[in-house]
């Protein structure tokens, strides 16, 4: 007898109920799973019922099945978008050939560490949340910050389902070493440095949702055009859930600027100390924020010129955002792109190969997209009638990663002396005393529709729900 | 049905700049391709949306479910929606009134309606007592096998039947058409719809939009154990004002020859759907070719009917037309046992006779209807024009708080318990 009913416990459209190879595999890994989600998933609250959204198939009616369920009984399902018929590989140097259904032997370890460092994302950032439960400003939004969780949980689901499935052992041990790192810590950190830093409070949360998560959503569009057609598939349906994060990103520090902007005008000011005092988060404070944020996620596309990122492009691997709506030759041997580089103090652009710039190509997608989202901020700053503007710090700006990394650069994109920036990065960078103030507002507010003082309610509740419904119930 | 040539006031699907996050998932998820953005906002092209709703539940936002009753030859365009910072306001009720709508007067809600229809709403909604999930012994609908977004673009069917069901010479020229599907899965349930692809382009050179049709056939087929649909279509010759318009699909699909084939997508609808288990009971009201699916809930019942299964289950139905000679061919229905339906006609425009609305039909048989909205056994569907739906949802608020119903609870229970469907167009 199985532990698991299949099609009843893991909605899937992977046929799981006949597949005994990846029922075995799963139903090791399975318990291991349920056991990190206890060990350093949301902190204390493991038996409330929590309003959630549940995919339990891919069609438009599955897709968004509402209810209140315990955390840990929630239905983690493993889902691909429905194949395309005869698919083609559309870019590299496959360009034209079937789409491949299984993994072919030469790409087998490239697609195996692309596949792991996306999957290691997805547990460290439950691991980064998981105290700010203790913290939440409404139940709406702990409500917002569980689903995001699961959803993680579900990401995660759905990498190891490709190891477990087309990896084999390797693809076994590797989903076991996904649940053993952990975020931050010193013998076994997570991958990506970004997702070892520290999520204190939910003004980090939400710009963590908006830029981190975002950085997800463009890697996890590069790998959809893969030649890999489960992945492809896996990271198409994904990206529906990744929707979610980002909206509670973006109307999260919406609310928070609505909020500000209120106050602001209530008492006929803009100095940050009087708004420190009535119980807000000042502008400039936001501004640093966003500029710590934005510099640590674009990190995370990697350094500038990558013979990987040429490999992985031109072997079929990973393609461009939107690869399909381009109209280039979708092969770029012989292009070229501009990248930066220091010469002189100044900051000057070079022509660098194409293909070994892709990180470049895919990070100059994201700081576009990234920058609507802050227009549309500064459009609730604007209709309050603050003359204040959010702005996306230079892409020079606070960078470890590549050409850049080390050189001292102002958000406006002056190079400056480590003299000044030292002057001048408290300006520019959450201070300690910021952190403190805006970690010293971070009270538990519980009651249905009450929202803590720091953040506008939204403007509508989830699933055509009143703002003040109990989207989790504590018992 | 065949919506998007028909009706003067249509209600337009919009997207919410002011919330939405452009996030992409609409466009990702909509079977038609009606949803596009610029650098700007997402928009929902209102020729090509067919208010399938598939792009709800996926939007992590809500600003996806915005709307706004709009002339049909006002709709705001997808360059209009693109420079939009807000959505606007509704268009005030006297210009809607010009273009067509019913006067707001005509369908004022007693006072005790509007205060329990939720407060901050002013004028009766009947869209809003709607259901958006079948009831619970519903058949699992596939949806969207064919289409855009699918893996196969569109089916071939092979028209199998073309026959006229009104008689030659009245302006209403209405069709019985047979699609065969052959050998290609095409599973459907009664109350889903098509979508048919005429051939050829509009006259900006583009290829025409789909048009969704209300299958008129059960789930077995119009002859049962084929992979055929029926459907019902009336040649559309003008516009509600009377202007002369010749429908794009409706003439394409009333000239069709046996033998001819058609681009169809779809199966649509997950949630207009029939109860299933014994002792249901089925209400259906409708005008004109929203008959259709009623056609097909009747047909299927009457074809289980020697298993015995669904005995005491009522079927109950409420058909409007401006005359007899409208009708369409629910004709051999009409022959049924009257233990097995209970039929009402009523007709609008029959000359030396009093106007009769559906609703009017529905009043008379008030006892038993307010029997039937407090039985969880029954379900109510509603198909036609649009201008119908507040008028048929407030006959049966009237009707329960007559029988000394609370229309508050009886109404939020037939939307939960998906009880109460609304097709109109």
């Amino acid at each position: 007898m199985s532990a698991i009913n299949y099609s009843e416990k893991i909605p899937n459209n992977v046929n799981l109920a006949e597949d005994r190879t990846l029922q075995r595999a799963l139903e090791q890994w399975q318990p291991n799973y349920l056991q990190w989600w206890n060990d350093v998933g949301p902190d204390g609250s493991q038996n409330f019922d929590v309003y959630l959204r549940t995919a339990v198939s891919v069609d438009p009616q599955g897709w968004a099945q509402f209810a209140h369920v315990k955390m840990p009984d929630y239905r983690w399902g493993i889902f691909l978008n429905p194949a395309e018929k005869d698919r083609k590989i559309h870019f590299g140097d496959h360009k034209g050939e079937d789409a491949w259904q299984d993994v072919p032997g030469e790409h087998r370890a490239n697609l195996r560490r692309i596949i792991v460092t996306q999957g290691d994302t997805e547990p460290a950032s439950v691991e980064q949340q998981r105290h700010l439960g203790l913290t939440c400003p409404s139940q709406y939004d702990l409500r917002n910050l569980f689903q995001v969780n699961v959803e993680e949980g579900r990401h995660l689901w759905a990498m190891v389902y490709l190891l477990h499935k087309y990896f084999g052992r390797d693809g076994r041990e590797e989903g076991e070493a996904l649940l053993e790192r952990r975020s931050g810590d010193q013998d076994n950190p997570r991958i990506l440095q970004a997702f070892n830093e520290k999520t204190p409070d939910w003004l980090s949360f939400f710009m963590f949702t908006y830029f981190t998560d975002r950085d997800g959503k463009y890697q996890l569009c590069a790998l959809a055009e893969s030649a890999f057609d489960p992945l492809a598939r896996t990271t198409k349906f994904m990206l529906t859930e990744e929707a979610h994060h980002m909206f509670v990103g973006e109307s999260g520090i919406s609310r928070v600027i609505q909020r500000t902007c209120q106050m602001m005008n209530e008492l006929k000011t803009d100095d940050p100390a009087k708004l420190r005092a009535a119980g807000v988060i000042d502008l400039p404070t936001i501004q640093r924020y966003l500029n710590f944020h934005f510099s640590v996620t674009i990190d995370l596309f990697g350094a500038d010129q990558s013979s990987n990122a040429a490999t992985f492009y031109s072997s079929g691997l990973k393609g461009r955002f939107e690869e399909g709506k381009r109209s280039d030759d979708h092969v770029l041997k012989g292009q070229t792109y501009r990248i930066l580089e220091v010469q002189g103090g100044r900051l000057v652009e070079k022509d660098a190969p194409m293909l070994n710039a892709l990180n470049e190509v895919l990070r100059d997608d994201y700081i576009t997209d990234s920058r609507g989202g802050v227009e549309r901020w500064n459009k609730v700053i604007e209709k309050a009638g603050i003359p204040f503007r959010l702005k996306v710090p230079h892409k020079a700006f606070h960078r470890n990663i590549g050409t850049l990394s080390g050189v001292k650069v102002s958000p406006e994109g002056e190079v400056v002396s480590d003299h000044e920036w030292n002057a001048r990065v408290e300006e520019w960078l959450p201070t300690d005393t910021d952190r403190a103030y805006v970690g010293s507002l971070m009270g538990r507010v519980t009651a249905p529709g009450k929202f803590a003082n720091w953040i506008a309610p939204p403007v509508m509740g989830i699933n055509r729900q009143p703002v003040d419904f109990e989207y989790v119930r504590f018992n | 049905m065949n919506a998007p040539v028909d009706a003067a006031i249509i209600n337009q699907h919009l997207i919410d700049p002011e919330i939405c996050i452009r996030c992409n998932t609409c466009e990702a998820t909509c079977p038609v391709g009606a949803i596009t953005h610029d650098a700007r906002n997402y928009v929902v092209d209102a020729a090509k949306c067919n208010l399938c709703m598939a792009c709800i539940p996926p939007c992590p936002t809500g600003s996806i479910d915005n709307w706004r009753q709009m002339p049909r030859v006002r709709a705001y365009t997808v360059e209009e929606q693109l420079g939009w910072d807000v959505l606007p306001a509704e268009l005030p009720a006297e210009q809607l009134a010009e273009a067509g709508a019913p006067a707001p007067a005509a369908v004022a809600p007693p006072a005790a309606v509007a205060a329990t229809a939720g407060g901050a709403e002013a004028a009766f909604s009947g869209a809003a007592w709607g259901a958006t999930l079948p009831p619970w012994s519903a058949a699992h609908a596939y949806t969207n096998l064919y289409g855009p977004k699918a893996q196969d673009k569109c089916i071939t069917a092979t028209v199998s039947g073309n026959v006229r069901v009104t008689a030659v010479g009245r302006e209403y020229d209405t069709h019985h058409i047979v699609l065969d599907f052959g050998a290609m899965p095409f599973p459907v349930l009664e109350g889903q719809s098509i979508g048919i692809l005429p051939p050829g382009t509009d006259a900006g050179g583009r290829p025409h939009h789909a048009r969704q049709y209300s299958i008129a056939s059960p789930r077995n087929g119009e002859r049962p154990g084929y992979n055929n649909v029926s459907l019902t279509i009336k040649r559309v010759l003008e516009d509600h004002q009377g202007n002369p318009v010749r429908g794009v699909a409706s003439n394409y699909m009333c000239d069709l020859k046996v033998g001819d084939t058609v681009q169809v997508i779809g199966p649509f609808g997950a949630s207009f759907l029939m109860p299933n288990h014994p002792r249901s009971h089925i209400v259906m009201i409708c005008t004109g070719t929203g008959s259709a699916p009623m056609r097909a809930m009747t047909e299927w019942r009457r074809r289980l009917r020697a298993s015995g299964k669904f005995e005491s289950g009522k079927l109950m139905l409420f058909f409007g037309a401006r005359t007899k000679e409208e009708l369409p061919y629910f004709g051999p229905l009409t022959n049924l046992p009257k233990d097995f339906i209970d039929i009402n006609f009523a007709f609008s425009r029959t000359p030396g006779a009093p106007k009769r609305y559906v609703q009017d039909a529905m009043r008379e048989r008030a006892a038993d209807l307010a029997a039937l909205l407090a039985d969880p056994n029954a379900c109510f569907y509603v198909c036609g024009l649009k201008a119908m739906e507040d008028g048929v949802v407030l006959a049966l608020a009237d009707i329960a708080r007559d029988a000394g119903l609370d229309w508050a609870n009886v109404g939020a229970a037939l939307k939960r318990e998906g009880r109460l469907h609304l097709e109109t167009y």
